[in-house]
């Protein structure tokens, strides 16, 4: 549990230096999301005059939330105790709590920019959420059983060509940026409003508040990466509960993280983001990609 | 006395104090004393219920002699009527609960009167009946039980009649209440074709061909489904629901509907016999239709009633889609597959009753504290009326089934049951399912974004009119009922196990399978089939949030700065401090409205902008088509008008017209019998 | 080795309908006869994996036929005719992507269902999936058809609904070559005439868009 949270803004930081060494700038350190959020805890929070309790207690929620269902990803090791409840609807799930009562807190002010941010945000978690759970059906009937660590055992030992899970692999990548307000659907550096979905909502916050949702942020990041990476490339999972085994785990996750941070920030530098209302459009491809591949895992069983 | 006979007794009960209600409606204090008194014989039909399925009391039943002559009243109490009874029974009594501190002072104003003889003398009776319908033992019964529900519940409808809206809300759902009844005569007219006996024994007894089956089945849908509320039978939900009184609208949300898939359940599952496979995927596919035509709508209304009403279609959809699942493995002999998609639709009940019921209390809690209904008049609640705010809070999270709370743990279990569809041998049946999946998906996650909007444009931001800025707590009598059903809402998400172990019973008489015990596996986990390596534990959910939450609060704590200082809104330096200018129901949906509004409803967004140097204010003009009334009942109502119309010719003929008529009528006979022999 | 063949087999049989699926979501006229290029390629590797396991070499030269022609020649006098013709517009569609591509999925949800039940009687996996991708190709490449304004694009969808029935006849296992070249042979002159009507279309009445077309009939009363 406590290696996600110290893993999470580490990668964050390497996607932003990759990105800026594409875009031929130096860029920050990679440990300067650590300082940041040093220095957003060290800051005095303002709070505006009408915000309610909801509002103060949502960052610890949403962290908590994403905090529960990145520690019960499998990272370096199955079979782990209590890896029983990680499962996988439960999971998708718990980030949609956390999504949930951060679209409540934007609305909680009364700014038209919270607004903003909530609607456009149900709006891509509506179809986001939909595409991802088609992907985790496909996932299940492929591995006959929606916990995780029987699924990566499954497709560690049962290794073939799958069509099916080729497309649960992209559909999987396109709701994890939809999801992670990554280019194209969203830009998460900006400020401008005709770009804003994540920053919309959490627009009103300052200080150690912030930082708790900067780093849930981070945590929903690595939580995704990880996902990818048991489900798909869950070579290297230890579990036989050796310490060998799980020192071999822990370097083959770290190469996994560096890698999916690279892929990311390279994907995020070779394209630009959409229009908001091509999002949808977007996300059907990954529903549909979804829908394809269960039907074409049907015909392949029942042959 | 056996368990039939208190059950008797309470409905005997409920129907004398619908009577005592007539005599002494316009004294003091009677409604207080009438719906604490509503409270008893529905708390002893929960306690009653829950005895039965734990096994301490066993099933029973009983004939009494009211009724036809010949026939008497056949009553049964068995695992799946006390079921039901425990969710009339809590739905109920917590209602009346609820009912004792509300409308105290009418904030509507017009009619102080109206609630003593419009609605409580109807109110226990109704009660009553449901409760009639649950136990009943023959067709004769059941469908007397049923009518009288129905009339019931219209009365109840029509308590504020000088609304227009009302009068139309009651007409639609006279009709609809008819249609459905004349559907479930033919039902049991067709099951009891064999030797015409109207007991519920000699029904089952009797064997259906598949054709006959399948025509009671639909026949079925079409009766029971229209009370529950699925597509296309709806249309007088949204329309009935809202007008009734909070605490009415409530029952008939919560506990009408549950009872009128108890009618289904009863039928399908249990008189009818065998059914072939290919009668399941009808109703799987009616059920997911239902949750997502009836979500989409809940997204776009902006009365809060009305959205409450289209959500319990789309939770009755699911619980249909469920039972079609169910039927399917059980069409198949897959009976443990049968009881994880059997489990799941009666969990869903019991979740549904609690958090509808809730929701509606706190809609009404809203009514009476501002007088307004619109999403669009309220607002900043949550710092006015504080207790409701996080009550409602609770109902919010349960019903967009977000763990740990009891809305995620069903649906948890019906997504596994569509994961069991692999199993299935028809293919027809293994593609179809997973999109009934993927659609009960999409209903899920439009139920997120529409509760976000409900209680964001609602309870949060600031307040956009004088009434919500004035609001005031409820009593605290009601704040007890809904906070009794916020507690079971939690509960029911910590300890699934629980639940689906009490269910069981009831799970066994209807698939002949149950799930493994649940309350003796490690942590209370959830394991819906033994070999099945999927499990869910809510608990350890709740517990995990709850230390990851604990210590981000002391970390905090211990080492970010303390300091806090309120200022104005930062809203990226351009405050406005009309409430208006904040997001409201419409411009919340407006994200939704565009990707899915324009095909299901026909959405149509118009902008008129006055041009620069006008002053006047721009337009913004949303028309929506409803299809399903438009091309479906206009049609009908117009066919119909079309043929009185035309046969009205008939009423202004001359005598030797009519003469005519006669003879040949009479002629025609005649030649029937001739050729007949 | 068999699991290894049939899996490739899959993915290249299950490639082609996915990209029948991409060419229904493009809405630009460029990308989308660059798609079909990519449909042809698909097809020539899934026809000549089965000529390779099948070992039958007449269905190699299938594979040729549709790499050359359909995946290079075609494709390239489309771009050609798109330039003269002066066309770079997007692609109008009758319905949405989103109905479209819902309605595809019902098709191939069907011709699933239906190949599978009536081939159940023979025993070889590699024919039964291939007649129902096959026809899963076909109905989409009609839908395509159905579904667009554009001359242009639904001459794509002729062409990709000719790769399905390719796709069958090599599942099918029996095509002569003679019939493979008379039916290749007889999609071109169809296409060359095709070719021909749009710049006529195009000279007369300025458009090629075949709703146009509708006002220019005579039987207005």
């Amino acid at each position: 549990m406590a290696l996600v949270v110290a893993l999470a803004p580490l990668l964050v930081g390497l996607i932003r230096k990759v990105k800026a060494r594409l875009n031929r700038r130096r860029g920050a350190p990679i440990i300067q999301p650590y300082r940041d959020l040093m220095r957003l805890m060290r800051k005095e929070v303002v709070l505006a005059e009408n915000a309610s309790w909801l509002f103060r207690s949502v960052p610890y929620m949403v962290f908590a939330a994403t905090w529960v269902a990145a520690a019960l990803v499998p990272t370096f090791a199955a079979g782990l105790q209590f890896s029983w409840t990680a499962d996988l609807i439960a999971i998708v799930a718990l980030l949609g709590s956390a999504r949930f009562f951060l679209a409540l807190a934007g609305m909680d002010i009364g700014t038209s920019f919270g607004g903003i941010g909530s609607s456009r945000e149900m709006m891509i978690a509506t179809m986001a959420e939909s595409a991802m759970l088609l992907t985790v059906f496909s996932v299940a009937l492929i591995a006959g059983s929606t916990q995780l660590s029987s699924v990566s055992m499954y497709m560690t030992s049962s290794a073939g060509l799958r069509v099916t899970a080729g497309m649960a692999l992209i559909a999987l990548v396109i709701v994890a940026v939809a999801e992670n307000g990554r280019i194209p659907v969203d830009n998460p550096s900006t400020h401008l409003e005709l770009t804003m979905v994540h920053e919309a909502m959490v627009l009103e916050y300052s200080g150690r508040h912030l930082a708790m949702i900067e780093l849930a942020a981070a945590l929903k990041l690595l939580l995704y990466v990880s996902l990818i990476a048991c489900i798909f490339f869950p070579w290297g999972i230890a579990t036989d509960g050796s310490i060998s085994g799980y020192a071999v785990g822990v370097l083959t996750y770290l190469g996994k993280l560096t890698g999916g941070g690279i892929a990311l920030a390279i994907f995020e530098t070779s394209i630009a983001k959409m229009r908001v209302f091509r999002i949808p459009d977007f996300l059907g491809a990954a529903l549909m990609l979804g829908l394809l591949g269960t039907l074409l895992l049907f015909v392949s069983r029942s042959l | 006395m056996v368990g039939i006979d208190v059950a008797a007794l309470c409905v005997g009960a409920l129907f004398s104090l619908g009577l005592l209600a007539i005599l002494f409606a316009n004294r003091r204090l009677a409604r207080t004393y009438i719906y604490s008194a509503t409270i008893v014989p529905n708390a002893a039909l929960a306690m009653l219920g829950v005895a039965v399925l734990a096994g301490v009391v066993g099933p029973s039943s009983t004939v009494l002699p009211v009724g036809l002559p010949w026939i008497g009243t056949h009553l049964r109490l068995d695992h799946l009527s006390a079921f039901f009874l425990i969710v009339t029974g809590i739905g109920g009594g917590l209602t009346s609960l609820f009912a004792i501190g509300y409308d105290r002072h009418d904030s509507d104003g017009s009619d102080h009167g109206y609630e003593a003889m419009r609605v409580l003398p109807f109110y226990p009776a109704f009660l009553g009946s449901m409760v009639a319908v649950v136990l009943a033992d023959d067709a004769f019964t059941f469908l007397v039980s049923w009518e009288v529900m129905s009339l019931l519940s219209w009365g109840l409808v029509l308590a504020r009649h000088h609304a227009e809206e009302t009068r139309r809300a009651a007409y639609v759902y006279l009709v609809m209440a008819g249609f459905g009844t004349m559907a479930l005569l033919l039902a049991f007219g067709l099951l009891t074709s064999g030797d015409g006996g109207y007991a519920f024994d000699t029904i089952r007894a009797g064997a259906h061909s598949p054709i006959g089956a399948a025509a009671i089945l639909a026949l079925m849908t079409l009766g029971a489904g229209s009370k529950a509320g699925l597509v296309p039978l709806h249309v007088w939900l949204p329309l009935a629901h809202p007008a009734a009184p909070s605490h009415v609208s409530a029952l008939m949300s919560g506990v009408m509907t549950k009872v009128a898939i108890y009618g289904f359940i009863r039928v399908v599952f249990d008189l009818v016999g065998p059914l072939d496979w290919w009668a399941s995927p009808m109703i799987v596919l009616l059920g997911a239709g239902t949750a997502v035509i009836g979500i989409l709508n809940a997204v776009l209304e902006s009365d809060i009633k009305k959205v409450l009403a289209y959500s319990t279609i789309e939770n009755v959809g699911v619980i249909f889609c469920a039972l079609g699942l169910a039927l399917a493995f059980r069409a198949n002999g897959m009976a443990a597959h049968a009881a994880l998609a059997f489990t799941a639709a009666l969990f869903h009940v019991f979740n549904h009753m609690a958090f509808k019921t809730l929701l509606f209390m706190g809609a009404g809690a809203v009514l009476n504290a501002t007088g307004l209904r619109e999403l669009d008049g309220l607002g900043g609640l949550i710092h006015r009326m504080p207790t409701t705010s996080v009550l409602v809070l609770v109902g919010v999270t349960a019903i967009s089934a977000l763990p740990p709370l009891n809305g995620f743990a069903s649906e948890w279990l019906v997504f596994q049951s569509v994961l069991k569809s692999p199993d299935l041998p028809q293919i027809a049946l293994q593609i179809m399912i997973p999109a009934a999946g993927g659609l009960l998906a999409l209903a899920a996650a439009l139920a997120a974004s529409a509760f976000v909007r409900l209680y964001g444009v609602g309870f949060l931001g600031r307040s956009r009119s004088d009434a919500a800025l004035r609001a005031e707590e409820a009593h605290r009598v009601s704040l007890a009922a809904m906070a009794s059903l916020a507690a079971l809402c939690v509960l029911a998400g910590i300890f699934p196990g629980v639940v689906v172990d009490a269910i069981a019973p009831a799970v066994h008489d209807m698939v002949d399978s149950r799930l493994p015990v649940q309350t003796i596996q490690p942590w209370l986990t959830l394991v819906p089939i033994a070999e099945q390596r999927s499990t869910y534990n809510g608990l350890l959910v709740m517990l995990f949030i709850a230390v990851s939450g604990s210590a981000a609060v002391w970390t905090i704590h211990r080492f970010a700065s303390h300091r806090l200082r309120r200022g104005p809104a930062w809203d990226c330096g351009f405050p406005n401090a009309d409430p208006m200018a904040q997001y409201g129901a419409a411009s919340f949906a407006q994200p939704i409205r565009r990707v899915l509004g324009s095909v299901l409803l026909r959405v149509h967004e118009e902008v008129e902008m006055p041009e620069p140097g006008n002053n006047a204010p721009a337009r913004l003009t949303v028309r929506s088509r409803d299809l399903i009334w438009e091309d479906v009942y206009l049609r009908v109502a117009d066919t119909v008008a079309i043929i009185a119309t035309r046969m009205n010719s008939l009423q202004f003929l001359t005598i030797r017209r009519y003469l005519l008529l006669v003879t040949l009528f009479l002629v025609g006979l005649l030649m029937v019998l001739t050729l007949w022999n | 080795m068999n699991d290894f063949s049939f899996d490739v087999a899959h993915l290249l049989a299950g490639g082609l309908v996915l990209v029948s699926f991409m060419m229904i979501y493009q809405d630009r006229l460029q990308a989308l006869i660059t798609v079909f290029a990519l449909h042809a390629v698909v097809l020539s590797a899934s026809v000549a994996w089965q000529a390779f396991v099948q070992d039958a070499t007449h269905l190699f030269v299938t594979a040729g036929i549709a790499l050359f022609f359909k995946g290079m020649i075609i494709p390239t006098a489309l771009h050609r005719i798109m330039r003269r013709l002066g066309i770079h517009r997007e692609v109008e569609q009758v319905v949405g992507a989103g109905i479209t591509m819902l309605a595809g999925m019902g098709l191939v949800a069907l011709s699933i269902v239906l190949m599978l039940d009536l081939t159940a009687a023979s025993g070889d996996v590699y024919v039964r999936e291939d007649l129902a991708f096959a026809l899963s190709v076909i109905l989409l490449g009609l839908l395509m058809m159905v579904t667009r304004r554009n001359a242009v694009s639904q001459v794509v969808g002729f062409m990709s609904l000719e790769n399905g029935l390719i796709l069958a006849a090599t599942g099918a296992k029996g095509m002569p070559l003679v019939v493979e070249i008379s039916v290749a042979f007889s999609v071109l002159i169809a296409f060359i005439v095709i070719g021909v009507f749009l710049f006529r279309i195009r000279e007369r009445f300025d458009t090629v868009d075949v709703g146009a077309l509708d006002s220019f009939r005579g039987d207005k009363a």
